[in-house]
């Protein structure tokens, strides 16, 4: 379905989409920025933006090419999925980053765009799309992790407002962000229908955050307490009760981002091969192997399992062509994912030997500090967004039908 | 289990207490924030002297008790149960060279300090991050040169074993050694060793190198057992108490199953362990063939258990707060101390003829 903007777009074909594309960029992409890492994605948060990198944001964000497949009413880029990839295409050609992202992105904003009002839309999309507002996930609490639903956040009606009693756990990014979509509980005696999904003021009077270390060193998770906070009624998303589906429904885009070359597991992938950190560590036969045929066959299987995994991809990517948005079957990619991505930082800890296992210090360079880094934060992979127990818990029900004994 | 003697029941249960009142998990991250320039907290070590642990392979005309390694296995084991750290490996594993060394200077200058844990020892063996069994370091004229990577309580350490092109040297800290710590992530002293020539007094030959390198090795798969027997039962008491769904989660099968899965390989890993030390004690022929088993099986299982602790704590096994990720780091450096289950699965064949 084409919108308004896309008939006028001069570019009918999908080559010309092309040169208009190449163009833009080259004329964007800031000169300075080209050949550097995304700095803005960090794992441990976000750093001071360079004028170069605001400059870049800001282009692509009234471009709306950070979502390019978001409506362009609210600001969104307006393309066709098919536009979308030679977009992507011609930015890695020239090595350019996607500036916009974090969870406004990749889960709330295709949410809130299935089910917010149209005041809801109007009010939070275009602060997504230019990557002016960021947002993090009120879902986990102490006592529900992958019980979700036994949450206990509770939202007391008193009126034209709610009061928001509770505390969150797990918020990435939560001593950041500048508001909140959460699950909260505005019914005591049911328990999945008595979830609404609230969007709440991360400066609102009764907000604190507490960041949590991690094994990794790093504090991308806060605790989050809301005391006695007023939230107006405005900010319900769907109906009371309808906090279940819509947060199910978010779960799916996370999942979904999760498994595939977006988000951090996506980025934890890239960098240098495992065949070719081992040919730098390792020593090699006469015949150029790896002399270590117990390490060889165990690199050789994670190459395979990760082309295996990029095919997977494809094809459902080419199978889902029409459908919309992700389904059940995330929940292979996401397990899929997870293992790679950990089986790939312990192959890098295991080929660097004690040299991937350092966490401060000369002796270290800042690829082997960063491998020790990596593996341990790469643990959490297989426990956010759904356990891989629990993903496997949806592949044996909802796929396979294979329901629990009454 | 192995057939234990009533001393050796005594001296485990003994340590296990002690072990539990004086250095539990908490001891352990109070040394790590304190991060005292030596790795370990001295009053521990020297209590651990007092006791007689450290020289428990010491005969008893220096001051040990000449109890063997399965005893010594037995103490260090319940230090790694709770992290502890100490230097009680890496000063065992060097005094067992110099007692089956030919010096008798080094036997009468180290052994009762070794004994009393007045003074500390350690080996200097491997060049790399890796170990390989590769020596470029070399003495002439009774002065050794060479650097020494990763060394185990290298930063406390008074007298080094170290291994040179032809076989085992001992070399006090002081003329010609310069210690270079490094900053691990299991925040326990590991130090680079740089000898200029440095005054070296010979203990043995490269056949004495290989003896020692197995001892070494055997006494750490203790400390991995320790670590492996630990972080299992905190991971099924939390699996017996964490609720949810409306259940303790260990009702549920597949976790149960994966609990059964790790109990069974915990049982291989004791027996491997055990056995690589009583073969030390006896004597045997084949010491190499069962440290090899021991390490690759200790790798293996500790790599399974320290990983699904996290995994099975969901959260809070990431968090920094709870011990998961201690016994997962320390876990990762003993996996590649004295070699990787791969080295040691080639070593056993090799071994083996095969």
């Amino acid at each position: 379905m084409a919108s308004a903007a896309e008939l006028d777009r001069p570019s009918d074909s999908l080559e010309g989409f092309r040169q208009e594309a190449r163009s833009w960029l080259e004329a964007n992409f800031p000169q300075a920025l080209r050949g550097k890492d995304n700095a803005m994605s960090a794992v441990d948060g976000p750093t001071e933006e360079t004028a170069e990198q605001k400059a870049w944001r800001e282009a692509m964000g009234a471009k709306g090419w950070g979502v390019p497949t978001w409506p362009t009413e609210f600001g969104g880029g307006g393309l066709t999925r098919e536009q979308a990839r030679v977009l992507g295409e011609e930015m890695m050609r020239i090595g350019a980053w996607n500036p916009i992202g974090g969870m406004g992105v990749m889960m709330f904003g295709p949410t809130l765009l299935e089910y917010g009002s149209e005041a809801q839309k109007q009010q939070h999309i275009p602060g997504i799309v230019r990557g002016e507002v960021r947002w993090c996930q009120g879902y986990s609490e102490p006592g529900a992790g992958s019980d979700l639903a036994s949450l206990q956040t509770f939202a007391e009606d008193h009126g034209d407002h709610y009061i928001v009693n509770g505390q969150k756990t797990w918020t990435s990014g939560g001593q950041w962000a500048d508001k909140c979509f959460a699950l909260v509980r505005t019914g005591k005696t049911q328990k999945h229908a008595g979830i609404s999904f609230l969007l709440i003021d991360m400066d609102a009077e009764g907000v604190e955050t507490r960041p949590i270390k991690l094994i990794s060193g790093a504090s991308p998770f806060c605790e989050t307490f809301f005391t006695n906070v007023k939230v107006h009624k405005e900010n319900l998303v769907g109906r009371e009760g309808q906090g279940w589906e819509i947060g199910t429904r978010l779960l799916q885009h996370e999942r979904n981002s999760l498994s595939g070359g977006g988000g951090s597991q996506g980025r934890m992938n890239q960098g240098e091969p495992i065949p070719s950190i081992a040919k730098k560590y390792r020593e090699l036969d006469e015949s150029g192997k790896l002399a270590d045929s117990d390490l060889r066959t165990r690199i050789i299987k994670h190459e395979m399992d990760q082309r295996a995994f990029a095919l997977t991809l494809r094809r459902a990517a080419l199978e889902a062509k029409g459908n919309a948005g992700p389904s059940a079957a995330t929940s292979v990619m996401k397990n899929v994912g997870a293992r790679i991505t950990q089986d790939r930082a312990e192959l890098a800890i295991e080929i660097m030997g004690m040299q991937g296992l350092g966490w401060e210090g000369e002796g270290f360079s800042h690829e082997e500090l960063a491998t020790t880094r990596t593996w341990l934060w790469g643990k959490a992979v297989s426990i956010y967004g759904g356990s891989s127990e629990i993903q496997n818990n949806v592949i044996a029900k909802r796929i396979l039908g294979m329901l629990d004994h009454q | 289990m192995a057939a234990l003697n009533d001393e050796q029941v005594m001296l485990r249960d003994m340590a296990r207490e002690w072990a539990d009142n004086e250095l539990p998990t908490t001891a352990f991250r109070k040394m790590r924030d304190a991060a005292p320039a030596t790795g370990f907290d001295p009053e521990a070590w020297s209590t651990i002297g007092q006791m007689g642990w450290a020289g428990i392979v010491i005969p008893e005309a220096f001051g040990g008790s000449e109890f063997g390694y399965l005893s010594l296995g037995l103490v260090v084991e319940q230090l790694g149960r709770n992290l502890a750290a100490s230097p009680l490996s890496s000063t065992t594993a060097a005094a067992s060279a110099i007692v089956m060394g030919t010096s008798d200077k080094a036997k009468r200058d180290w052994l009762a300090r070794l004994a009393s844990a007045e003074a500390v020892a350690t080996l200097a063996i491997d060049e790399g991050g890796l170990h390989s069994g590769k020596i470029a370091a070399s003495v002439s004229g009774g002065k050794l040169s060479g650097t020494k990577k990763f060394v185990a309580e290298g930063d406390g350490a008074d007298v080094f074993v170290v291994a040179a092109t032809d076989g085992l040297y001992l070399v006090a800290k002081g003329e010609g050694v310069t210690v270079t710590s490094r900053e691990m992530a299991d925040n326990r002293s590991h130090a680079d060793v740089a000898f200029a020539e440095a005054p070296a007094e010979k203990l043995g030959g490269t056949d004495l190198t290989q003896a020692i390198v197995d001892r070494a090795t055997a006494v750490i798969t203790a400390e991995m057992l320790g670590m492996a027997d630990s972080a299992f039962n905190q991971t099924l008491d939390y699996l017996k108490q964490r609720v949810q769904f409306g259940q303790v989660l260990s009702t549920f099968q597949a976790l149960q199953h994966r609990m059964a899965k790790m109990k069974t390989e915990l049982e291989l890993m004791r027996s491997v362990v055990e056995g690589a030390l009583e073969a030390i004690d006896s004597g045997r022929s084949d010491i190499d063939q069962a440290v090899s088993l021991a390490k690759a099986v200790a790798n293996d299982t500790l790599r399974l258990v320290s990983r699904e602790m996290v995994q099975l704590h969901g959260g809070v096994g990431m968090t920094d707060e709870f011990d998961a990720g201690l016994y997962l780091k320390r876990a990762a450096v003993l996996e590649t101390m004295w070699g990787t289950a791969s080295y040691h699965r080639d070593r056993f064949a090799r071994l083996n003829g095969y």
